[in-house]
């Protein structure tokens, strides 16, 4: 009984809440006992149980009392690097050691002010650096999709754990972050729903930093309506972020029921890579064909400067990096490893607190920042990006969405790339484009590889065109099915 | 593009991230394969094109210069390695 509670999806729980089926509290144990019988999968970094109970009792009040809110008693898993107030947050960085918020994100306070209640800080690649969960100062995370008795495979990266944590049905929801790719990438990887807002939709406002101009929060969901209905809760502007776009929040979830005859479909022929394994690209055939049947109209385009967009990524992140991390100095917050002068200070407790990753990326882009550089890598990266921009804003003028894989392979073995940082980089190859444009795009899971493990489809949208970007992901969904790993299926 | 172990320290102190002098050379080396790889962006003709500086089209928007919020010195040093009496301790600065 317990472990089919934590089956439920957002809506499914909102409805049995609703109609008396079941408790909050009997929601919250469900969760939390999937969670623990989970432990294997290392998804959870900081244990909110007690707080959730409590949190449990009083949404079963409010229900009680006819004062339930639209999402009254629903559990939510939040990845690290959401402040979270009076919880430990660390972006599973060694240098936030011990760091307890005195505030709240705003993107996680509006859930808890809809009536969802946290439910498990997930892992995450340090300050979300990654795309395999393996920088993580907490440990990897083993993705559910991993053979019984084979290797551990990666649940992708950055956000790890709230992918795992969905897909192995402990949880009906998750927050992640997403600056290249690391909402949809681990969601393709993990069988579940993904989906990056426009830039501008979400507040970025208590999310630790890592890119600003990249940045964006998004729901994780077991299907395109859950996602739907955590990002109407979570959307909306907010003075606090300045880059936050001061636009009504459409009615998400009722948006779903519209009609897509007629609708445009664009494949972009630059993502069309030799390299692509076969399953992916008959995959991505078969989306096509999907659309065609429900009456949509396929258009091939171009984005001719689909090839420039991983270097000028890497560039533009590792600059913005560089610049937000410079705050963690050993003095205000965090851990600190002593010198005998503020430099000594300084340099030991970065050198301490950051890991590889982190400190390479760092590096990076203190780097392309520096005297005599400036012009030549950080500002082309910004033409680049405008090139890239445009691109999009042309395809855009023919079709409504585009069409595309989300990643380049399935889920692989936990060490694989870790050598090798272009190998991981490349990981990101369908999700930075979009990133660099500000676009919102979507990870639906469509199907699975020869070995079993899931595959997901990318849609992309225009700006702020969340309810075309939506309703496209229910075809895809409608056609391809949903998925559990096997362990969970049971 | 090759970076050399000169620059490879001057950006470490930069970033301040102490860095031991044996790390030098293979940062070096991987950090070059990077940005080997970023030349690519060479090729792309950029003349007359604005850099990006917002991602979606708005107004930054201005508020009032006013004070909304402070008078916490506690919460604000809640989580300081080493705070005294309402007071950041760092290293002596002065001799």
């Amino acid at each position: 009984m317990s472990s089919d509670l934590a089956r439920l999806g957002v809506a499914e729980a909102a409805d049995g809440l609703a109609a008396g089926d079941c408790s909050a509290v009997e929601l919250v144990e469900a969760c939390i006992a999937a969670q623990e019988a989970a432990r294997d999968l290392n998804v959870v970094v900081a244990d909110t149980a007690e707080r959730a109970r409590a949190a449990a009792v009083h949404a079963d009040q409010r229900r009680r009392r006819n004062e339930a809110r639209p999402l009254e008693g629903i559990p939510v898993a939040v990845k690290d690097i959401f402040c979270t107030e009076g919880v430990a947050t660390t972006a599973c960085s060694r240098i936030l050691d011990g760091f307890v918020p005195e505030y709240e994100s705003t993107v996680s306070a509006r859930l808890w002010e809809a009536g969802a209640i946290l439910v498990g800080k997930t892992n995450m690649d340090e300050f979300a650096m990654g795309s395999s969960n393996e920088t993580s100062r907490c440990g990897p995370v083993r993705n559910p999709w991993s053979p019984v008795d084979g290797p551990s495979l990666v649940p992708g990266g950055s956000s790890g754990g709230s992918a795992a944590v969905v897909a192995a049905s402990a949880v009906p929801a998750a927050l992640g972050t997403d600056t290249g790719g690391s909402i949809r990438q681990p969601a393709s990887f993990c069988g579940v729903v993904g989906l990056k807002p426009t830039y501008g939709r979400c507040s970025r406002w208590g999310i630790i930093a890592f890119a600003s101009s990249l940045d964006q929060a998004g729901p994780l969901t077991r299907s395109v309506a859950d996602a739907a209905l955590i990002l109407e809760h979570i959307a909306g502007f907010d003075p606090r972020d300045s880059t936050s776009a001061d636009l009504a929040v459409p009615d998400l979830h009722a948006a779903l029921q519209g009609n897509v005859k007629g609708l445009r479909v664009g494949v972009p022929s630059e993502y069309r890579l030799d390299s692509l394994p076969s399953s992916i690209s008959d995959l991505w055939e078969q989306g096509i064909v999907w659309f065609r049947d429900a009456g949509a109209e396929l258009r091939e385009v171009s984005l001719p400067h689909t090839r420039y967009a991983l270097p000028a990524y890497y560039i533009v992140a590792p600059a913005e990096a560089s610049a937000n991390l410079a705050r963690y100095d050993g003095v205000r917050f965090g851990a600190r490893s002593m010198g005998t002068d503020p430099d000594e200070l300084y340099t030991r407790t970065r050198r301490d607190g950051f890991g590889e990753e982190v400190r390479r990326r760092i590096m990076i882009g203190g780097y392309v920042l520096s005297e005599g550089y400036y012009d030549a890598y950080y500002l082309r990266a910004q033409q680049v990006r405008t090139r890239i921009a445009e691109d999009f804003r042309q395809a855009f003028q023919d079709v409504d969405v585009l069409l595309t894989p989300t990643t380049p392979s399935s889920a692989f073995p936990e060490g694989d790339k870790t050598d090798d940082p272009l190998a991981m980089y490349v990981n990101d190859i369908f999700t930075v484009p979009a990133s660099l444009a500000g676009l919102p795009a979507i990870s639906v899971p469509a199907g699975l590889d020869e070995a079993g493990l899931p595959l997901g489809l990318q849609l992309v949208g225009r700006a702020f065109d969340e309810v075309t970007l939506l309703q496209a992901a229910t075809i895809l969904e409608d056609a391809a099915g949903t998925f559990r790993p096997p362990t969970v299926a049971a | 593009m090759a970076l050399t172990d000169d620059d490879v320290r001057r950006v470490a102190e930069l970033v301040r991230i102490r860095l031991d002098e044996t790390e030098v050379k293979p940062l070096g080396e991987e950090l070059s394969r990077i940005f080997s790889w970023i030349e690519a962006l060479r090729e792309v003709d950029v003349a007359g094109v604005a850099p990006m500086t917002s991602v979606v089209e708005m107004q930054l928007r201005e508020r009032d210069d006013a004070v909304t919020d402070g008078n916490c010195p506690d919460r604000i040093l809640g989580n300081a390695p080493a705070a005294e009496d309402g007071h950041f301790v760092v290293p002596r600065v002065i001799e």
